[in-house]
């Protein structure tokens, strides 16, 4: 079993293909396959020892969540890793606001393990289950 | 026979797009094709005529089902659970008209509620820093027809505001802009390698949450003085290289989006970029612009500044219009259950807010406002779908530039369908009702 942990900086942000899957709806596939994924430099799948496209659990301070491990499609950044911004992302970040309304999107230290038996909700599913604290 | 609608107005990011063209039915009843949209603004056109579309209130059940009632039966749960909150949270309202926002806010007053937009997580800190030093500012006009060099920073056009490039920034050609891209200098500053810094001539891979150390080299450049020889992770060579490429320009305009916002140092990273737009103009004409998400968050930020003064974080609970971003901003309150109710319209915080708040709106008694089934949807008690605006109702909409924007409506509703105004004025009668005002 693999069990290597690599720890990346973890930012988010807008893809088109987040846009895109939003306004078709966030209860569809779509939204998950453009958002729950988790985009790392080829440098950092070299060290985690993973396949591209498998699961994969991201675990920060503030959350853990499990996401699809892609290379990145906007690189090379070695040691950053990047989740569209939606509902997996914001499981992890870090949401101090600092005093100023807020919440720290950008720049949350993360550590990645494979995490090939586990699936990667949906969007509503996750907010669910996750607030049920069946997650 | 099919119609051909010109000149529509896109509703989802904050470049407005002005120039759709829109194909419906002869009875105005569906939509067929949309044409000069980017992939998102045509997707949310066509979404609005999905077959699975939800038409009527739902109300949630114990087991987690759904029941769905009618619009009065909404109303009513609406105006209760707002007029008997002692401080609800009324949040969103970045995806609506100025109209249904005016609504709105008359709602907060009556019921001391505090009005926050989606601001708070997008560009409430870009507001905080305006208010602090102030703005060199300009409009997407003049950029398309002034500015030969252009800056994003921390912000990524290709992916969130698609048509940004060719219709305002790089692209076009203007009247002092004939050459088009060709007479531009384009610097993208992000840890990325985006698809926008693909385009660029510049592209300073800055370590990411740096952008206050780059901003203050790049101001020390500008005086010719010594510098340390690597800066955020850029060479100083490339810093000096930069800081000439614009103080030679004729008009200089920086866009900057979350990169800056959401990092650490937030307003302060601001308050940096813009006193880097000041120092520039000592040697040439310079502007700086936030790149605004939602179509018309920067509208829920005018309405509320004439208002009430402040455009985002409006505590209304003690009578009188209070602001403290870091105290009445809507993660903040969630976070130290400061609110009772939260009542969400024209926007989504089930998705994109930290999930340590949305915890706490599952917890509270909550109505959602939306078209789409959402995350939030998914959280609130109950869920009200309505007509989209600037597809099924017109109304006003001010782009990034501050500039109104009157949207189009294009199609009908389906049939018995509320809009976010008549909703919210129904909602605002009742409430007068219970208090007997
Ligand atoms: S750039 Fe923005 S406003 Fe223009 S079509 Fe695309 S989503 Fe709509």
């Amino acid at each position: 079993m693999n069990t290597l942990a690599i720890t990346v900086n973890l930012i988010t942000g807008r893809t088109i293909q987040q846009g895109v899957s939003m306004e078709g709806g966030k209860e569809k596939p779509a939204y998950t396959a453009a958002c729950g994924i988790i985009e790392i430099d080829p440098s950092d799948f070299a060290k985690l020892g993973a396949y591209r496209n498998t699961t994969v659990r991201v675990t920060s301070e503030h959350g853990s969540v499990v996401v699809k491990a892609i290379e990145a499609t906007q690189g090379p950044h070695p040691g950053v890793a990047y989740i569209p911004m939606g509902p997996w992302a914001n499981q992890v970040i870090n949401p101090n606001t600092y005093s100023t309304g807020m919440p720290t999107f950008k720049g949350t230290p993360v550590e990645i393990t494979e995490a090939k038996n586990e699936t990667v909700l949906d969007s509503l599913e996750l907010v669910r289950k996750a607030c049920r604290g069946e997650i | 026979m099919t119609k051909t609608i010109p000149d529509v107005v896109c509703p989802f990011c904050g470049t407005l797009c002005d120039d759709l063209e829109v194909v419906v039915s002869d009875d105005g009843k569906q939509l067929l094709e949309v044409y000069n949209a980017c992939a998102i603004g045509a997707e949310k056109f066509l979404h609005s005529q999905a077959e699975d579309r939800l038409t009527r209130p739902r109300l949630a059940q114990e087991d987690g089902s759904w029941k769905e009632i009618g619009y009065e039966e909404a109303i009513e749960y609406t105006a209760q659970m707002l007029a008997n909150s002692k401080k609800p949270l009324m949040y969103g309202w970045s995806s609506t008209n100025c109209e249904a926002q005016g609504v709105g806010s008359e709602i907060g007053e009556i019921t001391g509620a505090v009005m926050d937009n989606t601001a708070t997580v997008c560009h409430g800190t870009s507001l905080i820093a305006v208010q602090d030093i102030g703005i060199p500012h300009c409009t997407l006009g003049e950029v398309k027809n002034r500015a030969d060099r252009v800056v994003f920073w921390g912000c990524n056009p290709a992916h969130a505001h698609p048509r940004h490039m060719s219709r305002y920034s790089i692209f076009p050609r203007g009247f002092f802009t004939g050459k088009g891209h060709k007479g531009r200098k384009v610097i993208v500053i992000d840890p990325r390698k985006t698809d926008t810094a693909n385009v660029a001539d510049v592209h300073l891979q800055i370590e990411q949450g740096r952008d206050y150390e780059l901003l203050d080299a790049l101001r020390v450049a500008f005086k010719g003085l010594p510098l340390p020889d690597v800066v955020a992770g850029i060479p100083k060579e490339q810093i000096y290289e930069a800081a000439e490429v614009l103080k030679s320009g004729r008009f200089v305009i920086i866009f900057f989006g979350m990169g800056v916002t959401q990092s650490l140092g937030k307003n302060h990273n601001i308050d940096e970029a813009i006193a880097v737009t000041r120092d520039l103009n000592e040697y040439t004409k310079a502007a700086i612009m936030p790149m605004r998400g939602h179509y018309n968050v920067t509208g829920s930020g005018a309405v509320w500044g004439w208002q009430f003064g402040f455009p985002f974080a409006v505590d209304l609970s003690r009578g009188f219009a209070r602001y403290n971003p870091g105290e009445t901003t809507s993660n903040d309150l969630l976070r130290r259950d400061e609110v009772d109710s939260v009542f969400v319209l024209g926007s989504d915080p089930g998705a994109h807010f930290p999930f340590s708040s949305v915890k706490k709106i599952s917890e509270l008694p909550s109505v959602c406002i939306d078209p789409h089934q959402t995350p939030t949807t998914a959280v609130c008690k109950l869920h009200v779908p309505v007509a989209f605006v600037g597809v099924e109702v017109g109304g006003c909409a001010y782009r990034m530039d501050n500039v109104p924007i009157e949207t189009r409506k294009v199609v009908d509703a389906p049939e018995g369908m509320m809009t976010d105004e008549e909703f919210l004025e129904k909602v605002l009668g009742r409430i007068k009702e219970i208090k007997g005002e």
